[in-house]
């Protein structure tokens, strides 16, 4: 990872969860007290945030510190005990955190545990109070199956293939650069980057050029002798990635070195949905460009196909972009650009279907780590206003007990 | 069932259930079904467990009507996008929360409160823009027909079927992808539900149940508590999931109680609760079985007569029950009232925490430090102190378990 991604992404972003968090959560923490109705308006009546208790919290490895930093801060911040597994591919990462986090925290109630597959498969046979996983979803599925034998609450961060539709009305160099940002972050690494294009044959002949530009301009003419340029994490991952290569035809990019494991950015046009870059999740730096004949086609496209993470609309008219929120379904939305919306902590962070379950950052994270619980204090005495609920049962008490128990429909009154 | 699961995937991929005009007319259908079936929901319940009407009425009737004008009441609020505070690089953008149906949902119904509990789940599915598939409870059997035979009319069948069906049909049901299930019932089932749900990465919700305790302090009106746990405990014969399971008290506090309880059964249901309109059955002959098995756990002090023939347990309290006695070792869903006592309020919060953590946790005291002790040093869905039952009726409280409660 280039310093500069990594600073941002790992630090900053964690930095920013942390300080949101620490102002916050006096408020988060308080019994919030609700609307009575006729009967209990004497009681106090509240929600009150309850940990969950032991929480594991399984990380990835393309953003291995801020994908276990951010569920963590949430985790504590509701007041449970977290195990935190990072991942083992990202072997040096996973050392830090083993051997330095824990030095910071109490060690009572905050563990980190290093695990392969095997191991963790173990470690889901106990019994935790929540699971938080971040990762593809052929193992979301097992981790929710380990969890149902326990009735363990989960949150499933998983991903998919984020469609990116630019539509003919846009401008073209801002496009190229935000999608190009989006894609060759971290080298394509990143659940939420912009996985495959849909646009006019038109648009593919505008924003061909457009986005050689923009790779010039980000990393030079030749990306791999730039700084700011990421690598795959493996060989296998590395090996995966270039299979991918054989789709359609490179019309940008398209180098590799398995030595170094790089993956020039690469653009690939005239894709076709049996090619092999349409059939998993990129998570490398190659974007297919397939060619729709309008919308209305690139959105049966995207319904066609499992509910991605994210969904992208570029486009200056505002009907259009409106059209594809309306008419498809994701875990996120952002129009005319990619991966900001995730920068905002005030906005939920989740899948939908094969994408996930749950969601999070800011007080959503506080949120899906705690238990709302519905509380309701009660007088001791005040007995005559429980009279009308106890057998004998009659008519007449009956009428009395829905007129004051029985919410009304507002705007039915018609005044004479 | 697969066929069906598809036609209604279409029907949601239409955009049909997005519009708000539409959510309204089929919630103000449903409240038409409450109005024109009312007289038939009473004799199917009292047909399948001799539920007084009145019990149907507040419990399965007036409550769903409330949870329906609710939504529709709050339908426009409850739609539209949530703007949202924006840093500074988003400033000059429009950031907001979009409220989308997940698809098509499942809701599997319970036969305790067979109207209310698939009705409470289905509004708010109708009301978010979903499809909806229901399966009414099996067991109850008159309302399953007559819910599979007159709903449907009320509602756009394109988008809402109902489907009847026994354990292995339910299995097969399950295979079929859903993009929400909503389940009410026992743990152990739940258990199978997450499992078939998590094939498809399927979200849930499960309300389940477990062994709500109901904590009594020595500083208390004894009469008041008497009445509010035994309208807890038998309402419905029992069979309730917040109902009070088994009380905990020191022997002093026994001793009072027992008259008090006593003379609350009689006030309820006067001197032969058999003989009582007010005062429900057991729902079949297996979940009858079941309970009059657990009367073998200490002794009656109050009740403890049984017909087999009228699926009738008297209302009943048991003292001097063990931990490892029958009655303490499932949910008795019937109307038995164990009592255990303990020495004091931290013996009964270690007696809890012991425990599975449960649906709902009561605690009956005129102290308030007492009250407040047992609510942070507990864990359970829901909290109710000084009565029973009645959180639950607050629209404005979540209602769930944690952990096996759901």
């Amino acid at each position: 990872q280039p310093s500069f991604e990594a600073y941002f992404t790992e630090i900053l972003l964690c930095k920013n969860e942390l300080n949101n968090t620490l102002n916050n959560l006096c408020h988060w923490m308080k019994d919030e007290h609700v609307d009575k109705n006729l009967v209990t308006q004497l009681d106090s009546a509240f929600i009150r945030k309850d940990p969950y208790g032991v929480v594991l919290i399984i990380a990835p490895w393309n953003y291995p510190i801020h994908l276990l930093l951010g569920p963590l801060i949430g985790a504590i911040a509701a007041g449970n005990c977290v195990i935190v597994k990072p991942s083992e591919t990202t072997k040096n990462t996973e050392r830090l955190v083993a051997e330095t986090l824990t030095c910071y925290l109490d060690n009572d109630c905050f563990a980190v545990v290093t695990a392969g597959v095997q191991e963790t498969t173990r470690l889901l046979e106990n019994k935790f109070d929540y699971i938080f996983f971040t990762g593809s979803p052929s193992v979301g599925r097992i981790i929710m199956t380990a969890a149902a034998k326990h009735l363990t609450p989960v949150t499933l961060e998983l991903g998919g293939k984020n469609p990116c539709y630019v539509s003919d009305t846009c401008d073209v160099q801002n496009v190229a650069r935000r999608v190009a940002w989006g894609r060759f972050f971290n080298a394509g690494q990143t659940c939420i980057a912009p996985d495959y294009v849909l646009c006019s044959v038109e648009m593919q002949d505008k924003l061909m050029p457009a986005l050689r530009e923009a790779i010039t301009e980000f990393f030079g003419s030749n990306p791999k002798e730039s700084p700011d340029f990421g690598r795959i994490v493996g060989d296998k991952q590395f090996r995966r990635i270039r299979a991918l290569l054989c789709s359609g035809r490179v019309a940008i990019g398209g180098q590799t070195d398995e030595k170094e494991r790089y993956i020039a950015p690469t653009v690939l046009a005239d894709v076709l949905p049996s090619d092999p870059a349409m059939q998993e999740e990129i998570f490398g730096p190659i974007l297919p460009i397939v060619v729709v004949a309008s919308m209305d086609e690139a959105i049966d496209f995207i319904n066609a196909r499992p509910r991605p993470l994210a969904i992208y609309a570029f486009s200056c008219d505002s009907k259009v972009v409106n059209q594809v929120l309306e008419r498809t379904s994701s875990g996120g939305f952002c129009g005319n650009d990619t991966l900001m919306h995730v920068t905002l902590t005030s906005l939920p962070f989740g899948g939908i279907g094969n994408s996930g379950l749950g969601k999070y950052h800011g007080k959503f994270t506080f949120d899906t780590f705690t238990h709302h619980r519905g509380c309701l204090h009660r007088n001791m005495g005040l007995e005559a206003l429980n009279a009308l609920r106890y057998p004998p049962y009659s008519q007449q008490k009956l009428g009395l007990l829905t007129a004051t128990f029985e919410i009304k429909r507002k705007g039915m009154c018609t005044l004479l | 069932h697969a066929e069906l699961v598809t036609r209604l995937r279409a029907a949601w991929l239409s955009g049909k259930t997005r519009p708000m005009e539409y959510r309204v007319a089929q919630l103000e259908a449903l409240g038409r079904f409450l109005d024109e079936k009312k007289q038939d929901i009473l004799e199917a319940t009292a047909s399948d467990m001799g539920k007084p009407p009145f019990e149907v009425e507040i419990s399965e009737i007036s409550i769903c009507r409330s949870e329906l004008n609710h939504a529709l009441n709050n339908l426009g609020t409850w739609m539209k996008d949530e703007h949202v505070e924006k840093n500074w690089a988003v400033q000059l953008d429009s950031a907001f929360i979009r409220k989308d149906p997940y698809g098509v949902v499942l809701i599997i119904a319970p036969w305790n409160y067979p109207i209310h509990l698939l009705l409470g789940p289905l509004i708010g599915a109708i009301a978010a823009g979903n499809c909806v598939v229901m399966k009414p409870s099996e067991i109850s059997r008159n309302v399953e027909r007559l819910v599979a035979e007159t709903l449907p009319r009320y509602l756009d069948q394109d988008c809402f079927a109902v489907v009847t069906a026994g354990v292995e049909e339910t299995t097969k049901l399950l295979e079929n992808k859903f993009d929400y299930i909503f389940f009410t019932g026992s743990p152990s089932v739940g258990r199978i539900i997450m499992t078939a749900a998590a094939k498809h990465l399927t979200p849930v919700t499960l309300e389940l149940g477990g062994k709500n305790p109901c904590y009594v302090s020595d500083t208390c009106d004894v009469q008041n508590v008497a009445r509010r746990v035994a309208w807890g405990r038998f309402f419905n014969a029992g069979q309730t999931c917040v109902a009070p399971d088994y009380v905990l008290c020191s022997a002093e506090m026994q001793e009072k109680l027992l008259p008090a309880l006593r003379e609350a059964i009689a006030e309820f249901y006067g001197p032969n609760p058999q003989d009582s309109p007010d005062f429900a059955r057991i729902v079949g002959d297996e979940q009858f079985q079941r309970v009059q098995a657990l009367l073998r756990s200490g002794h009656a002090a109050i009740g403890g007569q049984t017909d087999a023939e009228a699926r009738y347990v008297a209302p009943t309290v048991l003292v001097d029950v063990q931990q490892d006695d029958p009655v303490m070792q499932e949910e008795i869903f019937g109307p038995i009232l164990p009592i255990l006592t303990v020495a004091s309020v931290d013996d009964a919060i270690a007696f809890i925490n012991a425990r599975e953590r449960p649906l709902a946790l009561y605690v009956f005291s005129s102290c308030k430090k007492v009250v407040n002790r047992v609510l942070e040093r507990t864990s359970s869905g829901g909290f109710c102190a000084n009565d029973t039952i009645m959180h639950m009726t607050l629209t404005t409280l979540p209602f769930g378990g944690i952990g096996t409660s759901g």
